[in-house]
């Protein structure tokens, strides 16, 4: 078999150096996307684990907690069951990192000549797009608990949820550098994760813990993310005093009650430090 | 388009010439602690040449090639490759180069082509291009037909082969493999190296590779064998035969170390394998009686055979390299390979 030769004796002409890493950033983003619609399972799977939470929790709670002026157990919940599976996407897809590795892609990317920065930010950003989408998926669900939607509450969702589930990739990526084998990952996962998710008050109202406890909920990031997406679909419900009085969606910082903007300043602030973060650790990687 | 034609000249003269160094490596060492895993080597490989590492595992070839692909920072020496320092322009000369490891480093979720793609992303090629270059890397490899299929539904060989093709897409000017067909059998192995001697003689391509399998080295222009971190032969593979006699005869006899003794005293050129002991003299045939007489004790089996590569890496690091641990090629590949040259 005989193939033309001069086209492989030309070397690549230079191209600049920003498009250069524009584009790489692009196909790292998209190589997440396709793995993400490729592997149907984990879809499903990141699907059915809020749901059950959802229904379990909902439900059980409901009856326990009982309604306040029409708003129960349900629909307090409802956001926050939202926000968890954004979280939980989000770290799960930064765990391809620690997969990639194992399989050796890791190592095609990282003695590319570019800029592992754009690796990561590429990483992170296709992370986070997963989670939104799937974050965003359970918004169907809504009808089923109650709650109601416009289109103002979703776009804001969606919104919030991009800066969560960009701070929450970053971290996740930064953790995955450090990694070398699959099992330490999910170990520190675990460790993180849950106590992240439980201290957060995605799934029960903060007010009434213990000091302690208050402090560690004032350290999570997760705090600042999961109050305004509260606040958020709670401003499109039908809420009398007594139910917000019960049902609170707000963070108090020493003794006062922060604004939405202060929320996700905050929030803003953590995604930043992750991102850099995560810039570093896969800078440092081998 | 005139340019390109032009380039194909100017790169075959210089390879034609075969001055042209594209890798060279000055007093090079590399410690880890106390250990001295490359023990200050130097050698130079030229445009368009095959050029292999042989020793066995752990003699420093992974080592070496990871300081070459400026995965690894040397402790001392010097290192350029393609016209650029490794330690100072890792970026430039990783521009250069195509790396194809031990193991692979495909992503077996996306299709052949999804894979070439990001990797001419990775490497700069301008969008404009890369259709083209995946055509024709892919029939370089044999692989056009399946283009998009997914990674995970290819057999060892073909994956070997695309991540060939892979490395080849930014057009490097070195190619470099580290022990390529490991875990291949024997068919896939010899159609890989069918692939590489095409580059190398179509595009000029040189390539650098590390392998313990004396059939692989065979292929090579030039072998350095290495052992223990030093170069201990560098030449052709015929000139390294040709240096250790004329012709290797293998003796078993009732007392193997008695003979070598006998026979090194009365001048022999001697070495001990696994399964006897192995003189070097010039025509074999003729020697036999005068050998059984000299090795004064009781012989039970003659074989005078050519030198083959085997004996070279006997002879200047006093073990067989299957010491080292891995198979080797079956006969159906020595038969591929003997009707090659």
């Amino acid at each position: 078999m005989s193939v033309d030769a001069t086209p492989m004796l030309r070397p690549p002409a230079a191209e600049s150096d920003l498009v250069g890493e524009l584009r790489t950033i692009r196909m790292v983003w998209e190589r997440e996307l396709i793995r993400f619609v490729r592997t149907r399972t984990r879809i499903l799977t990141g699907f059915i684990q809020p749901i059950l939470f959802l229904l379990v929790l909902g439900y059980g709670m409901s009856g326990l907690v009982g309604e306040t002026a029409g708003f129960d157990f349900k629909k307090f919940v409802f956001p926050g069951i939202v926000a968890m599976s954004v979280v939980t996407t989000a770290i799960f897809s930064a765990i391809s990192i620690v997969w990639d590795r194992e399989f050796g892609f890791l190592r095609e990317m990282l003695v590319a000549p570019t800029s592992r920065a754009s690796i990561a930010i590429g990483k992170t950003a296709g992370g986070a797009t997963v989670a939104v989408l799937q974050g965003t998926l359970m918004l169907v669900l809504a009808p089923l608990v109650g709650v109601h939607l416009t289109v103002g509450v979703v776009l804001g969702v969606i919104g919030i949820e991009l800066l969560m589930a960009t701070a929450l990739t970053a971290f996740g990526v930064f953790v995955a550098s450090r990694i070398e084998k699959m099992e330490s990952f999910q170990v520190v996962m675990q460790l993180v994760l849950f106590p992240m998710l439980f201290l957060s008050g995605a799934l029960f109202p903060l007010n009434g813990l213990p000091g302690w406890l208050n402090v560690l909920t004032h350290l999570n990031p997760l705090t600042y993310a999961v109050a305004p997406l509260r606040q958020v679909v709670f401003s499109a419900q039908d809420m009398p005093a007594a139910a917000r009085a019960r049902f609170p969606s707000q963070v108090e910082l020493f003794g006062h009650v922060l604004p939405i903007g202060a929320d996700l300043a905050i929030v803003a602030a953590f995604a930043v430090l992750f991102v850099a973060l995560a810039i570093r650790g896969l800078s440092r990687t081998r | 388009m005139a340019a390109l034609g032009q380039a194909a000249t100017t790169v075959a003269t210089a390879s034609r010439a075969g001055r042209v160094a594209v890798i060279e490596v000055r007093d090079l060492v590399k410690r880890f602690g106390d250990f001295a895993a490359v023990d200050d080597i130097d050698f130079t490989v030229e445009e368009g040449e095959v050029f292999a590492f042989l020793g066995p595992n752990g003699a420093g070839k992974s080592t070496t090639i990871s300081m070459l692909c400026t995965l690894v920072a040397p402790t001392s020496g010097r290192i350029s490759v393609a016209g650029h320092d490794v330690v100072t322009e890792p970026r430039e000369v990783r521009r250069r180069i195509g790396l194809v490891f031990q193991e692979s480093t495909l992503d077996d979720q996306l299709t052949a082509e999804e894979n070439l793609r990001f990797h001419a992303v990775l490497y700069r090629v301008p969008s404009e291009e890369v259709e083209a270059r995946i055509d024709r890397v892919l029939a370089l490899v044999d692989l056009g037909d399946r283009r998009g299929d997914l990674v995970s539904e290819f057999s060892g060989g073909m994956a070997r082969r695309l991540e060939i093709a892979r490395a080849l897409l930014h057009v490097p000017r070195v190619l470099f493999l580290d022990e390529p067909t490991v875990g291949l059998d024997p068919q896939t192995r010899a159609l890989m190296w069918e692939d590489v001697l095409r580059l190398r003689d179509e595009a000029g391509i040189t390539v650098f590779l590390t392998t313990h399998y004396m059939d692989e080295a065979e292929y090579a222009d030039r072998i350095a064998i290495i052992d223990h971190g030093r170069i201990v032969a560098l030449d052709s593979p015929a000139a390294l035969k040709g240096a250790i006699g004329a012709d290797a005869v293998d003796l078993r006899t009732t007392d193997d170390g008695a003979a070598a003794a006998a026979l090194r005293a009365d001048g022999y050129k001697v070495e001990s394998g696994a399964d006897g002991i192995e003189v070097f003299v010039e025509n074999g045939e003729d020697q036999v009686p005068a050998l059984i007489e000299a090795a004064g004790v009781p012989v039970n089996h003659v074989h005078v055979h050519r030198p083959t590569l085997d004996d070279v890496f006997l002879h200047y690091t006093g073990r067989e390299i299957r010491e080292g641990g891995g198979d080797r090629p079956s006969a159906m590949m020595r038969a591929r390979m003997g009707g090659r040259r």
